[in-house]
């Protein structure tokens, strides 16, 4: 049940500048590429990091928010984390079986998950310090996530785009949900509306490096846009997701930490005082309060449940010897 | 609407209110120790599987709240009564608050309680209380995808590796002494299955019994002997393991009283 051999893509495609040409004329017609046609080993290998990456991100996404899951306020609230976080784990689902069809194994993904050498989304090494980072993090994170997913949806590689449809209904009933917390909050008692204003200012940043490096330091986005993996640049996605979200931060009566941040006419969208991307980097390189933590904690259900996943195997293994055995009768 | 869900324009008994808060204090304590589990389990089928089980449960004790703070007229609420209670005004079975041990634990825990309330909904949802013909009909189908699930992993670990039937078979020897109080009544629900509201617990032994016994036989596991049989959460006598559950699932109510969430 559990294990999934090596599928799909070989990655023996001999890349002479004809190969290339063609499949760049694919890609130019907006033609979706398949899991069994053939594609450049470079194409492949950006979409494995690329999809692993979002789907190890939404798994370690399930552990920050977990992380109230207990103590959520109301029955209704409880509910609807549960239902929420359960959603990532799907969506985790749907994104290591799109990996899969490029050739790699959900185990194979999960260890380099664990062993540090895949990455995930730096923004879920910080921690849920109070119930609005819930409301924030549905908010501004799931946000984030969606100004990010909503060009995937038109991705070159067919799976993965078809994957982000799904994905993407279900990430902006989260941003709602969570924007619903937050208002809920900012039109709450006092004390209620600073536990806003406090996880608004620790997760602001933090979300504006969600989309990644600045264009200028960006090493894979040129052959990702050629290639239809990506269609906007970083900070094309910033941008828009600053302009949609300052209004609605101002709509809920809370300040945006950037004393910077500023209406430009001329431009049509808000100037932003500059992004910390020491920070950014000391986080993606281990450096948060939690990295240590998340990647332990996911270690520890892997390991703990091993027994389980292995009594599985050796079930159906006794399962079908005993039927092959009541056949051979 | 008229807070007249028995039929026959009688006045509602005065036990459903302590008799509905019963179950639902089951469903949301069991529902809260599966959800301890999310993002945490062996598997991501069982990460979406665990949280899909605790919505099912939390989902039934929403509605049985709400009902019994009608019932009772006082103005409470299902949070003023899921989450302003002390550990001795909690109603539900030990066996919904035992801690989640380990997976074979937590799925024999899941297989014991589904198996004795899929029958439940069964006979209730011929009840003449509209309210629980209502929760019903939606739970016995739930109930019933429980005891599957729940069934086939203590099958599974049963008859899987020498480490997961050891652990099986633990797992029986902790639990096993919870499930007589699974077939009390209560001062209360005798007051209601009496007027044919609530199925009486005595009739469901022999159907969980029977499924017990078809699941135990596939795992190899046996139906041990219980020397000393522990009941007492219906008069809200716990363990200890309730009060921490509670403390911090009541956390931030009683950190900012009267707060809307
Ligand atoms: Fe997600
Ligand atoms: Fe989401």
């Amino acid at each position: 049940m559990y294990s999934q051999g090596l599928i799909g893509a070989d990655g023996a495609t001999e890349e002479t500048p004809e190969f290339l040409a063609r499949f760049q004329a694919r890609i130019d017609a907006e033609e979706k590429i398949e899991p069994n046609d053939a594609m450049p080993e470079g194409y492949r290998r950006t979409l494995v990091r690329q999809i692993g990456q979002h789907a190890h991100s939404e798994i370690v996404g399930m552990l920050p928010e977990g992380n109230w899951i207990t103590r959520a306020p109301s029955l209704k609230r409880k509910a609807a984390l549960l239902a929420k976080v359960q959603d990532e784990g799907g969506h985790g689902l749907y994104l290591y079986a799109a990996a899969e069809t490029l050739g790699v194994s959900r185990e194979q993904m999960t260890e380099e998950l664990l062993s540090g050498k895949a990455k995930y989304s730096s923004i879920f090494n910080y921690p849920t310090l109070s119930w609005a980072d819930i409301g924030v993090i549905g908010w501004l994170v799931d946000g984030a996530a969606i100004m990010n997913q909503i060009p995937l949806c038109r991705c070159s590689y067919g799976p993965y785009a078809r994957a982000m449809i799904r994905i993407c209904k279900e990430e902006s009933f989260h941003q709602r949900q969570g924007y619903e917390i937050v208002m809920t909050l900012a039109r709450g008692t006092p004390a209620q509306k600073e536990m806003a204003q406090d996880a608004l200012n620790r997760w602001w940043w933090p979300s504006l490096m969600m989309f990644g490096p600045s264009d200028a330091d960006s090493q894979h986005s040129d052959q990702s846009m050629r290639w239809k993996i990506k269609r906007f640049t970083n900070d094309e996605l910033r941008q828009k997701f600053i302009d949609a979200t300052v209004p609605q931060a101002e709509f809920l009566g809370l300040s945006v930490p950037d004393p910077e941040l500023r209406w430009n006419e001329a431009k049509g969208g808000y100037d932003h005082g500059p992004i910390d991307w020491d920070e950014f980097w000391r986080v993606v390189k281990g450096g948060g309060q939690m990295n240590v933590d998340r990647i332990r904690d996911r270690k520890k259900a892997w390991d703990e449940g091993a027994w389980v996943r292995e009594a599985a195997l050796a079930h159906a293994e006794k399962r079908a010897a005993r039927k092959a055995a009541l056949a051979a009768e | 609407m008229a807070e007249q869900a028995l039929t026959g324009g009688s006045d509602p008994h005065p036990a459903l209110f302590d008799a509905v808060l019963e179950l639902a204090d089951d469903h949301l304590i069991l529902g809260h120790r599966l959800s301890e589990w999310c993002g945490h389990a062996p598997m991501l089928e069982e990460d979406l599987a665990l949280p899909n089980m605790a919505l099912d449960l939390i989902g039934t004790a929403r509605t049985l709240y709400d009902y019994a703070a009608r019932q009772e007229g006082k103005g409470r609420g299902e949070d003023d009564l899921a989450f302003l209670r002390v550990e001795r005004e909690y109603r539900n079975l030990l066996i919904c608050e035992r801690p989640n041990g380990d997976f074979a634990q937590t799925m024999l825990r899941q297989l014991y309680f589904a198996a004795v309330m899929e029958p439940y909904w069964a006979a209730a949802v011929d009840s003449p209380d509209a309210v629980i013909r209502g929760v019903a009909g939606k739970a016995v189908k739930e109930m019933a995808y429980h005891v599957r699930h729940a069934g086939e992993w203590v099958i599974r670990l049963g008859d899987g590796t020498d480490e997961s039937a050891a652990r099986m078979r633990a797992a029986v020897a902790e639990l096993h002494r919870f499930t007589g109080e699974l077939f009390e009544e209560s001062t209360a629900s005798a007051a209601l299955v009496e007027g044919g509201v609530l199925p009486a617990r005595g009739d469901l032994r022999g159907p969980w019994d029977r499924v017990i016994g078809m699941v135990f036989a596939e795992a190899g596991l046996e139906v041990p002997e219980v020397p000393f049989p522990q009941t007492g959460g219906r008069r809200g006598l716990h363990g200890e393991a309730l009060g921490h559950l509670l403390a911090e699932m009541q956390y931030l109510q009683r950190a900012y009283p009267g707060a809307t969430w």
